[in-house]
């Protein structure tokens, strides 16, 4: 099996105008940046895109929005920390004048709807965000006393990650705290595109160290290490 | 905006934000799992150095180190602040998965969090000023979570608001981060418990009283018995 790719573009060419789209990072680390600019150049709109944060300590992810390739963001740490940085921000600018439809989340919920539905687990009850705006709408019931409410998996129908090494067949290692979402999105995408620092041959990966087993990834692309991104947060 | 009245704080000077840390550093027993939010809580970490404390980092991070040195910052080891930071011997890595099932398994012993609210009952606001006016969306993160998962909850913050607005209320006006789940409040004057009767007062700052607390509190406070002098 070989799901090598020669290049970015070639990697995501198939993805259509409204898509929905997982992106790996957690602010600077574990960023699939080179997949993100391809995606940008390509230039496909009425994106929906499922992230951590959307260019806070991410510039490629600001490049869709500023080229108004998003229709809907789904997060849980969108905006930045700072209320004047924020207003600055293009992409807290897009959902205050409603170019963006912004759907949040606790950030363990926000992980577990993706790791669900790569789980074929429709839907989970958890005790995050009860009594809070994140319940509004949502189904509430007791175990054991305790409220929980109902959340649905969130499966994707393309998902970016960003590994340390990976190897023709998709098996793929992370690098200390860049391992993040990549792995609960490389689960829940549909197809999954795993760009990599390093591509080894089969075989030369330690079994036993694998982060996400390649039955969850589709295409693998090489594009080195990122340079150093000295975005702030 | 919120229509509540202005206090009087007392005259004496308020605690610092690192000693705020370091009272609660205080409180933390020796063999405990803890996670520290952004802002004050994250100073607990400079007080903790030799103990047998092991810090959580939501990124997917046990065993945290400190912040790393200029020149040795690594793209690829940060903690969920986005500060760049350092291992330690018995350091893990893990996905965020897995980084959450630890917060809401309730293996985290105590998490610190910041709070721009507290009421009499416990319920915690901090992560949506509505003055910010971003409606009912905000930047969450692990701050719902760990509220819930947390075997215990410290909330580190200053006693009323820059403005003058008290921050403990009968009830919240800011949009929830979760119900009832505050246990101790420490404060820059004070040190109080969310108990079952309402807000136990345990300790205030040298030469600040109990009725001064009081005065910036806008919910009863029960005065406890061994009430004293906070030490640090």
């Amino acid at each position: 099996m070989d799901k090598v790719y020669p290049s970015p573009e070639a990697a995501i060419e198939d993805i259509p105008d409204g898509a929905v789209i997982a992106f790996g990072s957690f602010f600077t680390a574990g960023k699939p940046t080179a997949l993100t600019r391809a995606l940008a150049k390509k230039g496909i709109r009425n994106l929906t895109v499922v992230a951590q944060q959307v260019g806070t300590g991410n510039e490629e992810m600001l490049e869709l929005v500023v080229n108004g390739q998003i229709k809907k963001a789904i997060c849980n740490y969108p905006f930045p920390r700072s209320a004047s940085k924020g207003a600055q921000h293009p992409f807290e600018q897009a959902v205050r004048s409603g170019k963006i439809e912004l759907e949040i989340y606790p950030i363990g919920t926000f992980v577990e709807k993706l790791r669900c539905a790569g789980a074929g687990i429709p839907a989970f009850y958890t005790a995050a965000g009860v009594g809070t705006v994140v319940a509004e709408g949502k189904e509430v019931r007791v175990f054991n006393g305790i409220e929980y409410l109902l959340e649905l998996a969130r499966p994707v129908d393309f998902a970016f990650v960003h590994a340390w090494k990976g190897d023709h067949e998709g098996n793929l290692v992370y690098r200390f705290t860049a391992q993040n979402y990549n792995n609960a999105m490389a689960m829940a995408g549909k197809v999954t595109i795993a760009e990599v620092e390093t591509l080894v041959e089969t075989g030369e990966l330690d079994p036993n160290f694998i982060h996400t087993p390649g039955i969850f990834v589709k295409r693998v692309v090489e594009t080195g290490k990122p340079e150093f991104s000295q975005s702030l947060v | 905006m919120s229509k509540i009245m202005k206090v009087t704080v007392p005259e004496m000077p308020p605690l610092e934000r690192e000693m705020i840390a370091l009272r609660i550093a205080n409180m933390l027993e020796d063999g405990s799992y803890v996670n520290l939010g952004i802002g004050i809580p994250t100073l607990v970490s400079n007080w903790i150095e030799g103990r047998d404390i092991i810090l959580q980092s939501e990124i997917g991070m046990l065993k945290c180190g400190p912040l790393a040195e200029e020149g040795e910052h690594d793209q690829d080891l940060i903690n969920a602040s986005c500060q760049f930071v350092r291992d330690m011997p018995g350091t893990s890595y893990f996905n965020v998965e897995t980084s959450f099932a630890m917060i809401r398994g309730g293996r985290m012993d105590v998490a610190v969090l910041g709070a721009l609210q507290v009421s009499a009952r416990g319920d915690l606001a901090g992560w949506n000023n509505p003055a910010r006016g971003l409606g009912k969306t905000g930047n969450i993160g692990g701050s719902m979570d760990l509220a819930v998962g947390a075997k215990k909850l410290i909330v580190a913050m200053e006693h009323v608001t820059p403005a003058g607005h008290p921050k403990i209320l009968e009830a919240c006006t800011y949009p929830l981060t979760a119900k009832g789940c505050v246990d101790v409040i420490v404060t820059n004057y004070a040190l109080i418990e969310v108990t079952p009767k309402g807000l136990l007062l345990k300790e205030a700052i040298p030469g600040v009283s109990a009725e001064d607390v009081q005065k910036m509190t806008a919910a009863p406070l029960i005065i406890a018995e061994d009430f004293h002098e906070m030490e640090l």
